[in-house]
């Protein structure tokens, strides 16, 4: 140690900066002693202290096969069920009497049935809008839900029976099964199919070849009337779709009737009982009831 | 300034305040720190020391907790087709936006279904659980759309959700599904723990080969991986492609433990196991 600035505490003061060094010297650099500022530190130890009363508070410590569960007995599960149970009690009215009646007398309701449709429209647009759109119009192979023409039947109990347990959803015992058959498979050869389809164009009034139709008349008697009807007007028991109207699921063109006929597709809807419960399947059912197309 | 190198005790205290000094805890510290600081071997180990307090306390703990390995009915391993369509999954990144992993918050409850428990990813290696979500959590998919929409919406996810902001993985429909060896996979999860059977390793391309396959039989199949979701899933029961795999993960996805008899404990942590 060569001629020093000395503190008064006797530590060594560095010239240029007039700050104490730590006294620790790497090859002839000195290096300085440059404290945090006070009100670090002491946030500093203000964060070890919050750390301590943290792990005290809410659950910490591991122990053999539980962990410390804390002073307030805090945990996340239970926080959602007092949510949880916080919003059904708000509601516990209005829950309870949905719960207990029958779809009809919600839907007469006065007090009930704006309830329901503003809880089933909530729930439409977490659950119903990604296939049948954001304003229940449907798309390709997924029905409107604004109109009057039903697949299903659309009684406040067919469609309650509809959400609660699906369209040919396997897992569902109670779902809701037709098949059409695959006309293409060996039952009628494709003349035949190229004539019935030109009859169900005649049926809805499109354009269609007369003398194809005239032919295809008498296979629609024969194969399809019994689900469809004589007059193509459907049968809502069957989920037969009505072939007399406008309104196409799979389009009405006659190359798609063709491919209808021949290999029929066939929608698939969830069951939504088990997932969403009678309660919400009820508001639902009014929800899509007040669409405009409920009978 | 060679001389200076090897620090005596009372150099190494010279700049300190008088009370340390005093303080022998202190003094030895202080006095001592430069012979870690100056022996690289010495700071090695007992830098390890230090990392492995903290692993044994944050980590190990995790084995033993009941609440992290809560056991839950009907978690079983993935079918081989299931598995490969977990592949494809990992493979396309989906992770990257949609997380399987439903948290116990009102708002995620109420759209996606119960709260994930950890023993539903127990047999995923590794799991998926994300940490981004652009898309919506899939932890509950399974069985939420026909296997009709999943195909449209990998096709052109604007077809069925206009907003939708997801690529097209339209290619997954004409990818025919190449899985070079299931069984080795299988071997693979079990050594680190997926209790895959000899009877479902035997049969692994077997039941890879009948699951998408609409006529076939599917009984040895349910019976090892009940609940599976069997029958032709891209629309073209012809062939097995990477289509067919990856909805087969998807519809499973979320669906094997019953809630409406299965009650996950309540509390973190009580002794007793009962809901605080």
């Amino acid at each position: 140690m060569s001629t020093e600035n000395r503190d008064p505490h006797g530590r060594e003061v560095d010239d240029v900066t007039g700050t104490e060094t730590t006294g620790h010297e790497w090859d002839g650099i000195k290096e300085l002693n440059t404290p945090m500022p006070r009100w670090w530190l002491w946030t500093f130890y203000a964060t070890i202290v919050f750390g301590i009363v943290y792990t005290i508070l809410y659950p910490a410590w591991p122990l053999v096969n539980t962990a410390t569960s804390g002073l307030l007995n805090w945990s996340s599960r239970s926080d959602l069920s007092t949510a949880m149970a916080a919003q059904a009690d708000a509601n516990s009215g209005r829950i309870e009497a949905i719960k207990s009646k029958s779809i009809e007398e919600i839907a007469a309701d006065e007090q009930l049935r704006p309830f329901a449709i503003a809880a089933g429209r909530a729930a439409f647009k977490v659950n119903c809008v990604q296939c049948h759109g954001a304003g229940a119009e449907g798309g390709e192979g997924y029905p409107n839900l604004n109109d009057d023409v039903w697949l299903w039947g659309g009684t406040l109990e067919s469609i309650q029976t509809t959400l609660a347990h699906g369209i040919r959803y396997e897992q569902d015992d109670d779902t809701r099964i037709s098949d059409m058959p695959a006309f293409g498979d060996g039952i009628l050869d494709n003349e035949e199919i190229r004539d019935v389809a030109w009859y169900v164009r005649k049926l809805s009034a499109q354009e269609f070849d007369a003398e194809a139709a005239e032919r295809g008349e008498t296979i629609f008697v024969d194969n399809c009337s019994a689900c469809h009807g004589d007059d193509g007007g459907g049968l809502d028991d069957l989920g037969a779709p009505a072939l007399n109207d406008a309104l196409w699921l799979y389009g009405g063109d006659h190359s798609q009737i063709v491919a209808q006929v021949r290999q029929p597709k066939h929608g698939v809807m969830p069951a939504w009982e088990e997932r969403l419960g009678d309660t919400t399947v009820k508001q639902l059912t009014v929800y899509v009831h007040s669409l405009g197309g409920g009978e | 300034m060679s001389d200076k190198k090897p620090k005596k005790e009372n150099e190494a205290l010279d700049g300190a305040l008088p009370e340390v000094k005093a303080d022998p805890v202190a003094r030895g510290l202080l006095a001592n720190h430069g012979k870690i600081e100056r022996n690289a071997s010495l700071l090695l180990v007992l830098s390890l020391v230090v990392v492995t307090i903290g692993g044994i306390v944050e980590i190990a703990p995790l084995f033993w907790l009941e609440n992290t390995i809560e056991k839950v009915e009907g978690v079983r391993p993935y079918s081989p087709l299931e598995l490969a369509g977990r592949n494809i999954y990992v493979r396309e990144g989906c992770y990257v936006c949609h997380s399987q992993m439903i948290r116990p918050f009102r708002d995620e409850v109420e759209r996606y279904g119960h709260y994930s428990l950890a023993a539903e990813s127990i047999y995923d290696h590794p799991f998926q659980w994300g940490s981004k979500r652009t898309g919506p959590d899939l932890a509950r998919v399974g069985g939420r759309y026909s296997n009709e929409w999943h195909v449209q919406h990998m096709i052109e996810p604007r077809d069925v959700v206009p907003e939708s902001i997801m690529p097209s993985y339209s290619f997954l429909a004409d990818k025919e599904l190449v899985v070079e060896d299931p069984a080795a996979h299988m071997v693979a999860n079990r050594r680190v723990g997926v209790p895959y059977d000899d009877a479902m390793i035997e049969n692994a391309n077997a039941d890879l080969a009948v699951q998408a396959d609409p006529d076939g039989d599917w009984s040895g199949l349910l019976e090892r991986y009940p609940k599976a979701v069997t029958g032709d899933f891209d629309g073209d029961p012809s062939r097995v492609t990477e289509m067919d795999a990856l909805i087969a993960y998807l519809q499973m996805l979320g669906t094997l433990v019953d809630f409406s008899t299965e009650t996950p404990q309540q509390a973190a942590t009580t002794d007793d196991g009962e809901a605080s």
